[in-house]
């Protein structure tokens, strides 16, 4: 059993996941996967959570770290993950997670999504074909525009490459609330897919515009800094979940706020950035069980306001 | 990036702690064993400060100017700059510090050590032992594994400071051409141990501005004196 390839294994997990006496039987703990949502522009499903690479995955050329960052691929790939989310701007990040593809194997399921970051409008496409380079694929899923840097010059490519098909979606970013004036207009007046955007129970301003208008008009939505790097967990961390956790089948404060994102109905999926195992499992775990309505949403950010 | 100034200085480190020590770790790991070639270096600093003379001075720079040149290459620009966008600058930075050392201290001897003040010659002399043999030490004593640990010649901190250092005892007439890169050096690496939280952000920054003070009173005590007698 410890000699089946990961891949293969992870293909038959995904059997079993629906022959539920076949995996006990042979003593594997049954896999619960995760919970999707369509991409509105082509009803592609997606897990609800995904995986970020922003300061985790730049460990340079440190192997024993490389080999660890892996692990946390392989733990995420394992929990029924798709989408990876990084920028040439992560430093390292884009060749260690093509470090790690390479060293588990290449899910054929991948959702690779990554960024132009470049305000030469001309150097786009030589900077996504090193990006693709570095992450050993043969195309991406997805490409947005990073922070909206010279985002006239880019998207007419990305456009191009959709059409011809090196790319199957496109995609803008902001994060900390910034440019919102500038996404709202681009999300009314371009044909793109994503929209990338910080959201999480503290940072909510969203909620007022953006959120709504990906809705509207038909875009999905994916949540960065859904912990705000770190440091709402930590004060989270601080205090006790609140009993009524248990009815949203939450275990653990990062659960409760990655709840709370995707539960959202514009979110497509949220991708959080970890360094460790255990943490991935405990966010994939967020995407399975019940999940919070429209009150219990409401009583959650009351909550953690009162803090 | 579009309005960087609008993100903090949290916002812009790239890298965790971790991985910035780890970097020191496998650096030391690599090319064990020339720490003891540099530790020999910055002990021959001492030795020709103490000898005195234009002769040791010119020596003295052209050592500072090879571990410059070094770091600037076996730091900055092999390690440093795989998990750090801005490294091929600092790299630049320090090519340009090694050849300013060149210029200044081995071919105009600018670095002969006569202390302007007494208190400039201690000063000096404090900096670079603290360089040489206590900089070393702070991240083990703040619970960083030893093996992480930053030397003169070889990490950019304590050199930077030892450069200083040298700065403040080559005091007669300061060479000011050869201050803003280490002082800035020892800003922005303080800044960016602040981003990450190491207790000791503030020692380099401390220690450089230290030096810079004491060169700026020095040289106007001359100043002053060459008044008064003149
Ligand atoms: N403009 C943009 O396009 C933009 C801007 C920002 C972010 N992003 C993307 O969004 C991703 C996520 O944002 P982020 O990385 O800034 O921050 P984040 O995901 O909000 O937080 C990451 C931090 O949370 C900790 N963490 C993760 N899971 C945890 C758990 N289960 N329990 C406790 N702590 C946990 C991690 O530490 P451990 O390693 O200890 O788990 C890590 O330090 C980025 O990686 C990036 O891909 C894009």
């Amino acid at each position: 059993m410890a000699n089946i390839p990961d891949l293969t294994r992870r293909r038959l997990l995904g059997t079993i996941a629906a022959a539920p006496l076949l995996g006990s039987a042979m003593g594997w703990a049954q896999q619960v996967r995760p919970a999707t949502r369509a991409i509105p522009s082509s009803g592609e499903a997606v897990p609800l959570i995904g995986l970020g690479s922003w300061i985790t995955f730049n460990v340079g050329h440190d192997r024993v770290a490389r080999d660890a960052r892996a692990e946390v691929m392989r733990a995420f790939f394992q929990a029924g993950g798709r989408l990876i989310d990084s920028s040439p701007m992560y430093g390292s990040a884009q060749e260690v997670i093509g470090y790690g593809l390479k060293k588990i194997g290449r899910p054929a399921d991948l959702f690779a999504a990554d960024k132009v970051w470049i305000s030469d409008g001309e150097a786009g496409r030589a900077q996504m074909e090193a990006s693709r380079r570095l992450w050993g694929i043969p195309r991406f899923d997805l490409m947005q525009v990073h922070n909206l840097l010279a985002w006239q010059a880019h998207l007419p490519t990305l456009f191009a490459m959709k059409a011809a098909g090196q790319l199957r979606y496109v995609g803008i970013t902001t994060s900390h609330g910034r440019r919102h004036g500038d996404m709202a207009q681009i999300m009314a007046g371009q044909p793109i897919d994503f929209v990338q955007l910080t959201y999480n129970l503290v940072d909510r301003e969203v909620e007022q515009r953006l959120l709504p208008l990906a809705r509207e008009r038909g875009i999905a939505v994916i949540v960065n800094r859904p912990f705000q790097q770190g440091s709402l967990i930590r004060r989270l961390e601080r205090h006790s979940l609140p009993p009524w956790a248990t009815e949203i089948d939450c275990s653990s404060w990062a659960q409760f706020a990655l709840k709370f994102i995707i539960s959202h109905p514009a979110v497509t999926c949220a991708i959080p950035a970890t360094t460790r195992v255990d943490h991935v499992r405990e966010n994939m775990g967020a995407a399975t069980g019940r999940q919070p309505d429209q009150a219990m949403r409401a009583r959650m950010a009351a909550f953690v306001a009162r803090l | 990036m579009s309005e960087w100034w609008t993100y903090g200085l949290r916002d812009l480190l790239m890298f965790s702690a971790q991985t910035y020590y780890r970097l020191f770790e496998l650096y030391n790991r690599d090319l064990w064993p020339s720490q003891l070639l540099a530790l020999v270096l910055g002990v021959a600093v001492l030795a020709l400060w103490r000898r005195g003379g234009e002769r040791a001075g010119r020596a003295i720079a052209l050592i500072l100017a090879v571990c410059w040149l070094w770091i600037a290459w076996g730091f900055h620009w092999q390690r440093y700059a795989s998990i750090n966008l801005a490294a091929g600058y600092f790299a630049l930075a320090f090519v340009v510090q090694a050849l300013l050392l060149v210029w200044l201290g081995v071919l105009r001897g600018r670095l002969t050590p006569v202390p302007a003040t007494r208190l400039q010659q201690r000063a000096g002399l404090g900096l670079l032992l603290f360089a040489l043999l206590v900089f070393p030490l702070i991240g083990p004593l703040l619970g960083r594994s030893w093996t992480q640990a930053e030397v003169f010649g070889m990490a950019p901190d304590p050199t930077a400071l030892a450069t200083l250092g040298v700065l403040l005892f080559a005091g007669g007439r300061p060479a000011w051409g050869l201050f803003p890169i280490p002082v800035a050096w020892c800003l922005l690496s303080g800044a960016t141990l602040w981003a990450m939280e190491s207790p000791d952000f503030a020692v380099a920054p401390l220690a450089a501005l230290l030096a810079l003070v004491l060169a700026a009173g020095g040289a106007l005590r001359r100043a002053r004196a060459g008044r008064s007698i003149g």
